[in-house]
């Protein structure tokens, strides 16, 4: 044991001082361009300074760039820019029209087994007489659907409409996207369905019975083809911060899904190690390298200006992959397993403040010398917000691992109210906004209701306000009543009553936004809106119609 | 940075070594400590057929099965049993240790409530027992009946409960799910208790 633990304290030592020398190497070698020009590889030549958000209307949009600053006329290298964005846009345009349009059913399918599932924890003795309305099968369900339905796919669609813009070229092969759509859809249909027939592996995160985890697999493949092919063909020297991202994800998800899956790998307390060193880095090393590859991208482009501080971005990829690919065991604090393993989860637990500081610097100082524009722009309102969440539940899941703190929220809805402040507050809130400023350049109309948009942000906004508070608290609560051994178990069932019928009338505000979100990208694509007047401002006077049509 | 392959190559590296460090290494050091001890029994095939029932129905998302240290929470105050070790769980494929106690801890349920006619009479609406309980109702696992056949096992239940005529029997899927609840017993001593959980608790 005690050798155990040398070795591994010795390897740890190493292997950082091996990483510190490989980065003095890297940065000796100008291995990483840094700083502005790097940071500006998503602007156009004079494009700084200009607003962009297809999502606001034309007018408003003239409104935001005089809050912003005026600019002289376009160059006419810049319409250059612009035309080849517009074509880069349209050969993106049906695999992400695929990807976006099943992820937006998915989430409202999703959203209502979750808005089920809570009202069944106060109304226990509703809608029993089905097996597959039953808790145990409606929670995973909700789980399942809204991981791999909504926040995958929706994450996957935006990737793929950002790849050619990162990269400068159109997107290559795209149609193997679409194919893998088609399957991923199938995959999670028959897995939703499975489950709620009672066909479970049994483990959180990875219940879809195996035929379905190979259908992920070969759509989630197919999916990849494109980002490999396009970054092949690509125009650009530098690398964006959000392709970083966007290819570690790529290569962290199969890695997690097909080792999380395979087949009786261990038994026991080993799998329950292999369960959550999973669940969590599905969450740590996939769902948040899209959000932020996103996050990375909007924001900047929204606000017309590169990042704050293009070095802090380094380091905040680097660490996220070191710290958060080894947080999983916190979710086995006090189980029977290892404690020296469990500790080393809770040091990274509480190392991501490095990642999280770094991250949250650059996205809240970017919109903060700007931040009147949240008045005009939809998507930048969703994706800040969403940053913000960012911020805040990462702090919070580095308290939450600690073993003080542990021990009263451990088995509680605070850890509910945790999971979704990360995965619906940061993730799907950066996702609403991106998807806003989307399918404007997929369809060349903008939205067909401002007023509509302005319904979904307060509805999910407010909504998860009354989800989360509540819950936190509730879950809290619950803790503390089981830690006592004077109050009866009972005390810690019934004091959340409350808070549980609130999670329910929170949850159910937020599905009644993403019914009119989810309705409104429905027209938005079928071109309902008004025609947009230019692919890319409204300002410069191009005299090329549409981004596509 | 410019080059996509360190990038991708880094990553990977960086999350087989997350791998290495937490599955595989304690996995190795736990191969010796999670044999089964001479009091663990493996499950009996009805047991196992109830193991499913309980996979199935999502017990797991309320239960947990996993006794903690009594530095971390009073659950052997509470009559869940001594904090479990790893050779508990030697027959047990897939873990269902857990992440909830919306209901209590399970791994000792057979010692507390050892009666069949309890456990089935709770499944059929746990209300029927404890009045305060949020636990789903399972009537789907139960039939109504007008007369019990020789070999049906009849569910006692109260009189706001019962149905007005003829009785209720349960399924097969409920006889085999109490099975594997009465066969959840890990009260035998163990040799070593990691006392390690208690050393750094709290801290």
């Amino acid at each position: 044991m005690t050798t155990a633990i040398a070795f591994l304290l010795a390897a740890t030592f190493l292997i950082s001082v091996g990483g510190l020398a490989l980065l003095i190497w890297a940065l000796a070698n100008d291995q990483f361009t840094l700083g502005e020009r790097a940071a500006s590889t998503i602007f156009g030549p004079d494009e700084i300074g200009q607003v962009e958000d297809p999502a606001t209307p034309t007018a408003a949009l003239a409104e935001m760039q005089r809050e912003r600053g005026e600019l002289e006329e376009a160059s006419a290298q810049q319409t250059t820019v612009f035309e080849a964005r517009a074509e880069a846009d349209k050969s993106s345009g049906w695999p992400v029209r695929w990807w976006l349009a099943s992820s937006l059913v998915w989430l409202v399918v999703g959203s209502i087994f979750g808005v089920i599932a809570s009202l069944k924890l106060h109304m226990p003795d509703w809608l029993i007489e089905d097996a597959a309305m039953t808790f145990g099968r409606l929670r995973p369900a909700h789980l399942n659907v809204v991981a791999y339905g909504w926040a995958s796919m929706a994450g996957v669609g935006v990737g793929i409409w950002m790849i050619p813009r990162l990269f400068r070229t159109e997107l290559v092969g795209g149609h193997f996207a679409v194919a893998g759509a088609a399957i991923w859809n199938i995959g999670v249909a028959v897995g939703t369905l499975a489950l709620l027939a009672g066909f479970s592996d049994g483990m959180e995160w990875l219940e879809f019975p195996w035929p379905v985890d190979i259908a992920l697999v070969t759509g989630g493949a197919l999916a990849g083809v494109p980002l490999v092919l396009s970054l092949l063909a690509r125009r650009v020297q530098h690398l964006y911060v959000s392709a970083w991202y966007l290819l570690a994800a790529l290569i962290w998800f199969p890695m997690l899904f097909v080792t999380g899956n395979l087949p009786s790998l261990f038994g026991g307390v080993e799998q329950s190690m292999l369960n959550w060193w999973y669940a969590h880095n599905v969450l740590g090393l996939w769902l948040t390298p899209l959000g932020l590859a996103a996050a990375y991208y909007f924001i900047p482009k929204i606000v017309g200006s590169p990042i704050y501080s293009y070095g802090l971005s380094l380091i905040g990829f680097w660490a996220l992959a070191l710290f958060y690919s080894q947080v999983g065991l916190h979710h086995l604090i006090g189980g029977p397993v290892p404690t020296w393993a469990v500790t080393i989860s809770i040091v990274h637990s509480v190392m991501m403040v490095v990642p999280v500081i770094a991250v949250s610097l650059n996205h809240h100082m970017t919109v903060a010398n700007h931040w009147r524009l949240l008045l005009y722009s939809p998507t930048l309102r969703f994706v800040t917000a969403g940053a913000m969440m960012y911020t805040m539940a990462s702090v919070q899941g580095s308290l939450e691992s600690l073993r003080a703190v542990n021990a009263v929220t451990h088995f509680t809805h605070y850890t509910v109210a945790h999971a979704h402040l990360g995965v619906y507050g940061f993730y799907s809130f950066v996702m609403f906004g991106a998807i806003y400023f989307i399918l404007p350049r997929l369809t060349g109309h903008e939205w067909p209701s401002p007023r509509a948009i302005g319904a979904h942000f307060w509805l999910v906004f407010l909504g998860f306000i009354i989800y989360f508070w509540p819950l936190t608290i509730g879950g809290w609560l619950q803790g503390l009543a089981m830690l006592d051994p004077a109050r009866p178990f009972m005390e810690s069932v019934t004091l959340t009553e409350p808070y549980l019928i609130a999670r329910s009338v929170g949850g159910t505000l937020m599905t009644i936004g993403h019914l009119i979100f989810a309705g409104h990208a429905w027209f938005a694509l079928y071109g309902v809106g008004p025609l947009r007047e230019d692919p890319a401002l409204f300002r410069s006077r191009i005299a090329h119609g549409p981004a596509t049509t | 940075m410019t080059r996509a392959l360190g990038i991708v190559a880094g990553a990977a590296m960086i999350l087989l070594f997350a791998a290495l460090m937490i599955v595989v290494m304690p996995s190795v050091q736990l191969q010796s400590a999670s044999q089964p001890p001479e009091g663990l029994k493996p499950y009996s095939p009805l047991a196992a057929e109830g193991r499913q029932v309980y996979i199935s129905l999502g017990c797991v998302y309320c239960h947990s099965q996993q006794p903690r240290d009594p530095s971390l929470g009073p659950d052997y105050e509470r009559g869940w049993g001594r904090p479990s070790v790893p050779g508990d769980y030697a027959y047990d494929s897939p873990h269902l240790l857990g992440t909830m106690r919306t209901g209590p801890d399970l791994l000792n349920i057979a010692v507390r409530q050892p009666s069949q006619d309890w456990q089935l009479t709770h499944l059929y609406n746990p209300r029927s027992v404890m009045a305060w309980s949020i636990m789903p109702a399972y009537p789907f696992l139960f039939e109504h009946r007008d007369e019990a056949l020789p070999d049906d096992v009849v569910v006692q239940l109260p009189p706001d409960y019962a149905p007005d005529t003829g009785v209720i029997v349960a399924k097969a899927d409920a006889i085999a799910l109490v099975q594997y609840l009465l066969e959840l017993d890990r009260t035998y001593p163990v040799d070593a208790i990691p006392t390690a959980a208690v050393d750094t608790a709290g801290d």
